[in-house]
């Protein structure tokens, strides 16, 4: 099962929920919330259902809305994906 | 100040006390013009912007002719994370919306920080009538052929009639009273009269008007299913209201987005004005059948009664138009009634445009406000053959100038609602 880094993560945002120039994801901000990065609970969701689908995880929707950085999304899928090998 | 008898009452029509509605902004999209200026000498030199779909094959739909906005690209207008949860008719509000904000010289974040204002003294007031078509058939498509868990979470609010007002919201800070009114065509001008409601309540600043677009397959077909499509094919002449040809309309998009501000707000921040919602009134049409009148001459009525002014103050009507025969005979005969045979100019510069549903009336308004500031009625494109007993002054085919004060703007929504709006010039009081 493949792991997701921050690079995918930051590519499927972009898919997901649009580019914004002024917002590039690298490590420093693993630890900074979707929020401030500018992404709702929708971009979330959004973001979430393609990870699933490309990464072969299942996330339920109560793990998914408890994520708030993306350090804590990247920990769940590839926890996730462990679980499932 | 002494009340008498002939007094009118506080908050109704005449009552001077009573707070005008100014609009001191306009933006527009429409078939022939993104873009207020750019729309307006289109529609004075009469050009069309009506043609053959030309982003699928419709070779086999029964009509195939729309007013279709090209050259628009989204992503030059809008920001990259508004795009994923956008359907085609939001981006076009959102356009729209800006440029009627920044034609007005309103900053709504700098705004509601100032005396008098507050953050809840601004909102959004729009018209629909067919929500986001073409993105909704695009995940509607998915749903069916890829199953559910690819059906974008952006469907939740991107199909809805209410997004461009909510989008408009949020991109812009209007935290103020704010909603959608869904009546087909005369949507528009029913969001105009909420829209003026809201500032009688308190509001100073409410962005109106409406937007739609649905000319994606599934949007073209579904207002084929109307019935009121001309089946035509030469673009000139599919669509002829009051006209011995007249056989339906175009489906077009676009609209147009308005500032409307409580006057004395207006006034305190310099802020230059086109002109004055005078007046507005809604009416609802008997059942077919019922051998009751029509609507239409009612809310005219009652949209003058509301200004204070009488239908011999009208310098130009901006008519719904519908195409069809009858419903043209039933218009006419309101225009009769009220003026008079050849009594008042008619025009219908959606001639040019096709019908926009819900953000046909609102762009009938902005011609009429840069009218009265021009001195000059748009014309009516490609009535040649005049329907005689209509007897309508109608401007046709190129613009008729004089000095204009006061416009009359109705429309009528399949389903029986009427509307009217009274537009007139700055300081025409």
């Amino acid at each position: 099962m493949a792991v997701i880094t921050l690079h995918d993560l930051a590519g499927v945002l972009t898919e997901c929920a649009g580019a914004d120039e002024d917002v590039v994801l690298t490590s420093e901000s693993l630890d900074v919330t979707f929020t401030d990065l500018g992404y709702d609970s929708l971009a979330l969701l959004e973001t979430a259902a393609t990870v699933q689908q490309r990464y072969g995880v299942t996330l339920s929707d109560d793990e998914v809305s408890e994520i708030t950085t993306p350090r804590e999304f990247l920990d769940l899928v590839n926890q996730s994906a462990v679980q499932a090998a | 100040m002494t009340a008498t008898a002939t007094s009118p009452a506080p908050g109704t029509a005449g009552d001077t006390t009573r707070p005008s509605a100014v609009v001191t902004g306009i933006g527009v999209a429409a078939p022939n013009g993104l873009g207020t200026e750019a729309w307006w000498q289109a529609t004075l030199r009469g050009e069309s912007g009506i043609g053959p779909v030309t982003d699928y094959d419709a070779s086999r739909y029964p009509s195939r002719l729309v007013g279709s906005i090209t050259g628009f690209d989204a992503a030059e207008h809008i920001p990259g994370r508004l795009l994923p949860q956008t359907d085609r008719v939001t981006r076009l509000a959102l356009v729209a919306g800006a440029e009627a904000l920044a034609d007005a010289g309103a900053d709504p974040a700098e705004l509601a920080g100032q005396d008098g204002y507050g953050d809840y003294s601004l909102g959004v007031v729009t018209s629909n009538a067919t929500g986001g078509f073409g993105f909704t058939h695009r995940e509607i498509r998915k749903l069916w052929t890829e199953g559910p868990q690819k059906v974008s979470v952006y469907e939740s609010f991107a199909w809805f009639y209410a997004v461009n007002t909510g989008q408009l919201s949020i991109r812009h800070k209007l935290r103020g009273p704010s909603g959608v009114l869904v009546s087909e065509q005369a949507g528009g001008l029913d969001a105009i009269g909420q829209s003026r409601r809201t500032l009688r309540q308190g509001v100073k600043l409410s962005l109106t008007g409406g937007m739609d677009s649905s000319l994606d397959p599934w949007g073209l077909t579904s207002h084929i299913a109307s019935g009121r499509l001309s089946r035509g094919t030469d673009p000139a002449t599919a669509y002829l209201p009051f006209d011995a040809r007249a056989a339906g309309h175009v489906p077009g998009e676009g609209g147009a987005i308005l500032v409307l501000e409580d006057a004395t707000a207006a006034r305190a921040r310099g802020a230059r004005v086109y002109g004055e919602i005078a007046g507005y009134a809604a009416t609802f049409s008997p059942r077919p059948g019922s051998g009751r009148p029509p609507g239409l001459e009612r809310a005219a009525r009652l949209a003058l009664a509301d200004s204070g002014l009488t239908p011999e103050s009208v310098d130009v009507v901006f008519a719904d138009a519908a195409g069809t025969p009858a419903a043209d005979e039933e218009e006419a005969t309101a225009l009769r009634s009220l003026f008079g045979p050849y009594g008042v100019p008619v025009t219908a510069p959606k001639t040019l445009t096709g019908r926009l549903y819900g953000g046909g009336a609102p762009l009938d308004v902005a011609g009429a406000l840069l009218a009265l500031r021009d001195g000059v009625v748009p014309p009516t494109a490609g009535i040649g053959r005049p329907v005689a007993g209509h007897r309508l002054d109608l401007v046709r085919d190129t613009p008729r100038e004089g000095p204009l004060r006061t416009a009359l703007v109705l429309a009528r929504g399949h389903g029986g609602f009427n509307a009217a709006v009274v537009v007139r010039a700055a300081g025409a009081s």
